[in-house]
């Protein structure tokens, strides 16, 4: 029974239809690329692996021309003849398609939809969102083409725009999209009497809009101040975030903004804060697991990058090309891989971070060094012959090193894990452990010495050469050991002396039990003694090496084991190991750095290089004593780092990583080598003698590209009017219908690339407009017609997001601090929080002082444990990009509200200001308190609700129901501090009502 | 509470379709199943209202006793005599070729089990002799032996087991699971974590809603504190102040709502008054006074207030019984790289007696039937020692589980590994096929429940997973 009505009601539905689709002309976007892409591409599209029968019906080309069978699967106009309709029309299972066991049958509609575009003509069209914006021309009438396309719209559908929104309404509204601040009532007084536009400017000049509009880009960049996994240890990063309010109050160009954060360092002269952006793509988790292959997880962070770049920059999902190519978008697993390698080629830096002032310092500190040096170079005019002169006695008197490399390197522990490199230098990867071992068969015949080269490398923080949080390292003991082919067992070698070109001076822990320095501690089988080679700040990340001569001289028979066990404390990060035969070897009276430098060729030595030969040269020269001392008092006096950041530095050409085409998207399945390209079916990248890194950067943001500005208005967009243009804001691929205010969108786009990627221009340029500043009520007339407000006749109305929902109570209450930047603050978060952990913070110690009030977008985010006021907002947490987030409306977000510390402070703090500032009658406060948190005056219906909870709950704390001072300050032996004649009983009678006020919807809103 | 006028009412069940907003404990994720980006459509206009699966499925709810840490199979579910004989010899070569151990050289002693096995039951499964009160309900349990995942890490590996994925982002199977049913609890979150011992590697990522709206995330239930949080009032405010209060709330919001015609304000008035009701729903259902001693006992609970996994298997039949459909139990204890004998013994003091319980309970209860029970974690460990001669490594290869109720097979043991507990010999069974036949038995399609983000239809089960039919009832 029920059967027989669906097939009537389906007949009923078809026949409506199919009168519809015959009278009005077919649109392939809309109406025919959402059926090919969901029902045929998968197996007719731009995968050629995947490809059924050969056929494409992506393109017009292919599909007129049909698959191996060589029959058109379309030919234009005639349907009955069209390969594809017989085949979708099929009654028989094994002909239909798309095929049943696929599960995705075409509806009646769908397919009279294909047959109505065939008899069309079966035009197909390129996607709306690939092919470049261009100002269409603005329908007359409007000063604003905001209103202009809008407006013009809405007179299309007969709708009448809503009236503009109160002024107070409206200033509250632009406060939130600007700075994300309610006014104060001084500025809400002020703006009621000045000129709205002019308001804007100078809210778009204040420090505190970086603050707002940071946190939308911290969502997409995936910001967070923990390494995520299972450790989810503490990172610095906050300097990249502090890069991003500047960068953002500076109103940097958009295309600027992402080629500074991809690459930044690859600039001409890059500066420090060109540095720091390049933070942006090292935002990625880090694993930290103990038994991790390392460059599995460096993998998984290329993964998330590109993932970052496509979501946030090209509103693509190009992370479905990482194992296949995209089954809809045209995007080939090669040119994922292609574009995957511009970024493959990056050192996983971590660099000092210095204040501007430090800054100048260090200038200041270069330069008087310079002129010590200069003075030099004047007093010794043969300077440049003499220490070349130097350079090579030293390097002569050098023994003749040989490298040893090693098949077997590992860490008793497993958590530590060596990895040979090209140059046979050794870098440690994976987690820290003291426990190193490296086993090889080298040839050795007459060996008398054993050389350890403690060496620099662009993955270790500072350079290294350690791994401890200043890149320095603490060395216990070394071991050599061999096992003959005959033997079982490994037999240790004895060492007669060891010399280093540097040891610290000799100092002692806090236990007075270990020994730092003297490189003696090496081989003196002291179980307290370390050597260290600290040379102190300025000069602290250098290489250095230790020289340990052997007892007697060592010959080994082919077959032979070699294996070198290192004891350390402070990991090193990188080394080498070297043998030599001869007599009586020590290590070079000059620094390690120094001897790297003269053995290259001249031509290929760097400026840095250079430097180290004459900087050895003159420290080597007695007569330069003076000169010398002077410049080591002048290093003496750098500045320590103020803090660090994770971020990029290319690797050298000829430690070139290369990249592969990877099997299935596994790591460890590399297929055929690519080279870094572009997707085809995008613009081309400019020719150029860029890094190529730098150059795609350049092509993410060239004026060409359909997608940039698209992306970053609709981002915008999305920001001020709770949805994007484009709903989905991270992807504009070919499942995403053209929106319908497509017109707009790409007026926005153009212009805003033709004003120099201004955002503040945009934003201006959308909040002058008559349609932002609608009245924001829901509108009877339709709730039916425009349930989501696509067609704006009214203005934006939703609740704020999670940031600034706190930093509105904060603000109402007087609480909020401006001080800007600098590290994450710690948020008071309830202790059965923190024990979720799997290693529970010990850092976790929320200031006390007003250090507690700071804006939201510099409160600490820790991966593993989501803030739980925040994410009860819809915060996400940073696991990986964000473009839109979910608004949801929660009990737990109401208990957030309620009950949380700082919201519960908030409340507190905002009733001792009502209080002294609100007047004296409960009335004139609760006026103030409605404007400080509302911007308007209460109707005589809520002020009397208001009155009534009021009179209600003093009632109830004179009868002794209630104790007013652990309402107040939440502690009953404490009382606030109050204003003149206001009692602890008004103080707790209003923390009620300023509760109250602070969870109402109007308040958490955007109205 | 100041009952919403007739006009609200109205407006919002007729504008309950296209809010953003949510309405109710796990709270309301229209936008999803309104634009048409769902498979699966939603017979109600409350989301979390019951929804019906594809087909009627045997199960209704879930409880997953989650061992994170990965349980060692030797020790408690896969009796290897051979292990045992060749106890302190190296692996046979060719078991090697192209493993990897986490931290260890594959190339180590093997390690024969620390414990003696029987048979138990009428159907005569070999259980562990730490496993006395799981034993006792053998035929009551369906034990897989023949477990398989990719990950060898314990965050990728247990985000692999609870989403579906070692990629961080996706729902979780509970999330999936309130997705697709809805709640049948009105005053408790539909999907709740209880967690016991330490935190998990794979943190709140383990329990996320990853692209499905937050609503359908795990609410954990926390001890020492707030069992929801935030869930106490500010000191000095008491229940009748707090009343007050949300009037108060409640009538400028509705003052509010109809100056603005926003369904979102109805919707927060719903939020704030179903806040309310957690208030006292949610140390309700925590206290544990009113549970007899006898039961008290039979779980292993000491002290009531103290958090155990024992207090967390109760307080999961407790939230069966109010109907909440989803309840992870997570309990990081397992990862024995050392110390394996005496923290296997520790960990199964900790977790057989209450795990056993609870099916019984269930049983009595008539709630088992309709209850998915599962018991294991991450994966297993290696045959091979780690350190000296009472430790095991990380092994993806084959781990054990069981499960209880829901329409799996009472008594039967599924699926072989080899006589050293090194590969599965017989009848393998994937993360992805273990999804994909959990969600078989609470009445979906795995290919069809799926949820449309950045232009794909995601679901739990990624692109494989077969139902393993002969697990079924």
């Amino acid at each position: 029974m029920i059967m027989k009505y669906t097939t009537i009601w389906l007949c009923l539905l078809l026949s409506l239809s199919t009168i519809a689709i015959a009278d009005e002309p077919i649109d392939f976007q809309r109406q025919i690329l959402p059926i090919l892409t969901d029902h045929c591409n998968h197996c007719h599209g731009v995968d050629a692996e995947t490809r059924q029968g050969g056929l494409r019906l992506d393109q017009e080309k292919s599909a007129l021309a049909g698959g191996d069978s060589g029959e058109p699967a379309i030919v234009a106009r005639d349907p009955g003849a069209s390969l594809i309709m017989k085949r979708i029309t099929s009654t028989d299972p094994d002909v239909v398609m798309p095929p049943p066991k696929e599960n995705k049958p075409l509806t009646a509609e769908q397919s009279q939809l294909l047959r109505s575009w065939i008899e069309q003509g079966a035009k197909y069209g390129s996607h709306w969102a690939f092919d470049a914006p261009v100002k269409r021309p603005v329908p007359l009438g409007e000063a604003n083409p905001v209103d202009a396309f809008v407006l013009d719209k809405l007179k299309k559908n007969g709708v009448q725009p809503s009236a503009p929104a109160a002024k107070n309404t409206l200033a509250r509204r632009i406060y939130l999209d600007t700075i994300g601040i309610p006014p104060s009532p001084k500025e809400l007084s002020e703006f009621l009497a000045a000129n709205v536009d002019s308001t804007i400017d100078s809210l778009l000049a204040s420090k505190q809009y970086g603050e707002k509009w940071t946190r939308h880009w911290l969502d997409v960049a995936r910001f967070s101040d923990t390494n995520g996994y299972e450790k989810d240890l503490r990172r610095d990063q906050w300097a990249w975030r502090d890069w991003v309010i500047d960068a953002i109050n500076q109103d940097m160009p958009y295309d600027q903004f992402i080629v500074e954060q991809i690459a930044g360092d690859l600039l001409p002269n890059p500066t420090q804060s060109q540095i720091v952006a390049t933070g942006f793509l090292r935002n990625s988790m880090l694993n930290e697991e103990g038994a991790i292959v390392p460059e599995q997880f460096r993998m998984v962070e290329m993964f998330d990058r590109m993932d970052c770049i496509g979501k946030s920059t090209m509103g693509m999902t190009i992370q479905c090309a990482q194992c296949h190519t995209h089954k809809f978008d045209p995007i080939t697993h090669d040119e994922y891989y292609g574009m995957f390698a511009f970024l493959n080629n990056a050192y996983e830096a971590q660099s000092a971070v210095y204040q501007p002032e430090q800054l100048k310092e260090i200038e200041s500190i270069r330069s008087s060094i310079s002129a010590v040096e200069q003075q030099i170079r004047e007093r010794i005019p043969t300077w440049e012959s003499d220490s070349t002169q130097w350079a090579t006695t030293v390097s002569a008197s050098q023994p003749n090193w040989q490298h040893i490399t090693f098949d077997d390197l590992n860490s008793v522990s497993g958590l530590n894990h060596p990895v040979m490199q090209k140059d046979n230098a050794i870098l440690m990867t994976g987690h820290t452990s003291s426990d190193v071992y490296m086993i090889g068969s080298p040839e050795v015949t007459g060996a008398t010495g054993l050389r350890l080269e403690v060496l620099n490398h662009g993955d270790l923080p500072f350079q290294g050469p350690g791994r401890s949080s200043n890149g320095m390292w603490q060395l216990h003991t070394i071991e050599l050991l061999v096992k003959k082919p005959e033997s079982k067992d490994w037999e240790k070698i004895k060492f007669s002396s060891v010399t280093a070109d540097h040891s610290t001076p000799e100092t002692k822990d806090a236990s007075g039990k270990n020994v730092f320095g003297p490189v003696s501690g090496l081989i003196d089988d002291k179980p307290e003694t370390f050597w260290t080679s600290d040379r102190g700040i300025g000069r602290r990340n250098q290489p250095s090496v230790a020289v340990i001569a052997l007892e007697s001289p060592l010959s080994l028979p082919p077959g032979s084991r070699f294996k070198i066990a290192m004891h350390m404390g402070d990991n090193i990060g990188c080394c080498r190991f070297s043998l030599c035969t001869t007599p009586n070897p020590v290590a070079p009276a000059c620094d390690q750095a120094a001897v790297l430098a003269m053995s290259k060729p001249a031509a290929m030595q760097s400026a840095e290089d250079r430097n180290a030969i004459f900087t050895a040269w003159r420290k080597s020269k007695p007569e330069l004593k003076d000169a010398n001392a002077t410049i080591e008092s002048s290093l003496d006096r750098m500045p320590q780092p103020y803090t660090s950041v994770m971020h990029l530095v290319e690797r050298e050409e000829s430690l070139g990583r290369p990249t592969h085409v990877l099997d299935r998207g596994e790591w460890d399945r590399p297929k055929t080598p690519v080279q870094p390209h572009v997707p085809a079916a995008f613009h081309t990248m400019s020719a150029g003698s860029e890094p190529p890194r730098l150059a795609f950067a350049r092509w993410l943001v060239d004026r060409r590209s359909p997608l940039a500005a698209r992306v970053a208005v609709n981002r915008v967009w999305q920001a001020i009017f709770g949805s994007g243009l484009v709903d989905t804001a991270e992807d504009f691929g070919t499942r995403t219908l053209q929106p319908a205010q497509a017109e707009l969108l790409d007026y926005l786009a153009v212009d805003f690339m033709e004003h120099g990627w201004s955002q503040k221009y945009l934003i201006k340029l959308i909040l002058t407009s008559k349609t932002y500043q609608q009245n924001s009520a829901t509108r009877k007339d339709l709730l039916d017609r425009d349930p989501k407000n696509e067609w704006l006749a009214r203005g934006p109305r939703f609740r704020a997001e999670a940031e600034l929902v706190r930093d509105i109570a904060l603000a109402s209450s007087g609480l909020l601090s401006n001080k800007m930047g600098g590290p994450s603050v710690i948020p008071p978060v309830p202790q059965n929080v923190l024990n979720y952990n799997y290693i529970v913070p010990t850092y976790w110690n929320p200031p006390t002082g007003p250090d507690r009030y700071r804006r939201a977008v510099y409160v600490f985010r820790k991966r593993s444990m989501p803030d739980p006021v925040m994410s009860s907002f819809d915060s996400p947490n940073g696991d990986f990009a964000c473009a839109r987030r979910v608004r949801s409306n929660t009990p737990l977000a109401a208990l957030a509200g309620l009950n949380e510390t700082i919201f519960v402070e908030a409340a507190q703090g905002m009733a001792i200001r009502v209080l002294r500032e609100g007047g004296d009658t409960d009335e004139s406060r609760i006026d103030y308190a409605y404007l400080l948190c509302m911007c308007r005056t209460p109707s005589a219906a809520e002020r009397s609700t208001l009155l009534q909870l009021l009179h209600q709950q003093r009632q109830r704390i004179a009868d002794g129901w209630l104790n007013p001072r652990e309402i107040t300050t939440g502690d009953a032996s404490k009382l606030p501090g109050l204003p003149e004649h206001a009692t602890p009983q008004d103080a707790a009678a209003w923390t009620i009502c300023s509760r109250v006020l602070l969870n109402l919807d109007e308040t958490i809103s955007k109205n | 509470m100041h009952v919403p006028s007739a006009e609200i009412e109205k407006q919002l069940r007729r504008r309950w379709f296209f809010q953003d907003c949510g309405v109710g404990l796990a709270g309301m994720a229209a936008t999803a199943l309104l634009q048409g980006q769902s498979s699966y459509a939603a017979d109600s206009s409350n989301p979390l209202a019951p929804k019906q699966p594809h087909f009627p499925g045997k199960a209704k709810r879930v409880i997953y006793m989650f061992q994170a840490g990965a349980p060692s199979h030797l020790e408690l579910f896969d009796n290897k005599p051979e292990l045992t004989k060749n106890d302190g010899k190296l692996p046979p070569k060719e078991l090697l070729q192209g493993y990897r151990a986490a931290f260890i050289d594959p190339n180590s002693a093997l390690l024969g089990p620390k414990f003696k096995y029987a048979k138990h039951g009428q159907c005569g499964m070999e259980l562990s002799e730490v496993l006395p009160h799981t034993a006792a309900i053998a035929d009551e349990i369906c034990l897989i032996r023949s477990m398989q995942t990719d990950a060898v890490n314990h965050a990728p590996a247990q985000i692999l087991m609870n989403t579906g994925s070692q990629q961080f982002g996706r729902p979780s199977f509970g999330a999936w699971s309130l997705y697709g049913l809805g709640s049948e609890c009105e005053d408790l979150p539909g999907f709740v974590v209880l967690t016991s011992a330490k935190g998990t590697s794979g943190g709140a990522s383990n329990y996320g809603s990853g692209f499905l709206p937050t609503l359908y995330g795990g609410t954990p239930l926390r001890s020492g504190g707030d069992a929801v949080l935030y869930l106490s009032n500010p000191k000095g405010i008491d229940a009748e102040t707090q009343r007050s209060s949300l009037d108060a709330i409640n009538r400028l919001n509705t003052l509010a709502m109809n100056d603005y015609g926003d369904p979102e304000i109805a919707a927060r008035i719903h939020s704030y008054e179903m806040a309310y009701r957690l208030q006292t729903s949610a140390p309700d259902l925590m206290d544990l006074t009113k549970e007899s001693k006898e039961t008290l006992d039979r779980y292993g609970v000491k002290d009531p207030n103290e958090s155990s996994f024992a207090r967390n298997c109760l307080l999961a039949r407790r939230l069966a019984e109010r109907g909440v459909r989803f309840v992870q139990l997570f309990h990081e204890a397992w990862d024995q790289h050392g110390g394996l004998t005496a923290g296997v013994k520790a960990n199964a003091m900790d977790t057989d007696k209450p795990s056993a319980a609870l099916v019984a309970d269930l049983k009595e209860r008539g709630l088992l039937d309709d209850t998915l029970v599962i018991w294991g974690g991450e994966f297993g460990r290696t045959p091979m020692v780690q350190g000296g001669n009472d430790g095991r490594d990380h092994h993806n290869r084959c781990f054990s589980m069981w499960f209880a109720g829901g329409g799996f097979k009472k008594g039967y043991v599924h699926g072989q590994t080899d006589d050293f507990g090194f590969n599965v010999v017989n009848d393998p069974v994937h993360v992805h096929d273990l999804n994909a036949t959990l969600l078989h038995l609470l009445g979906f399609d795995h290919l069809k429940l799926t949820h449309r983000f950045q232009g794909r239809d995601y679901r739990l089960t990624d692109v494989h997973g077969n139902v393993i039919k002969s697990l079924l009832a």
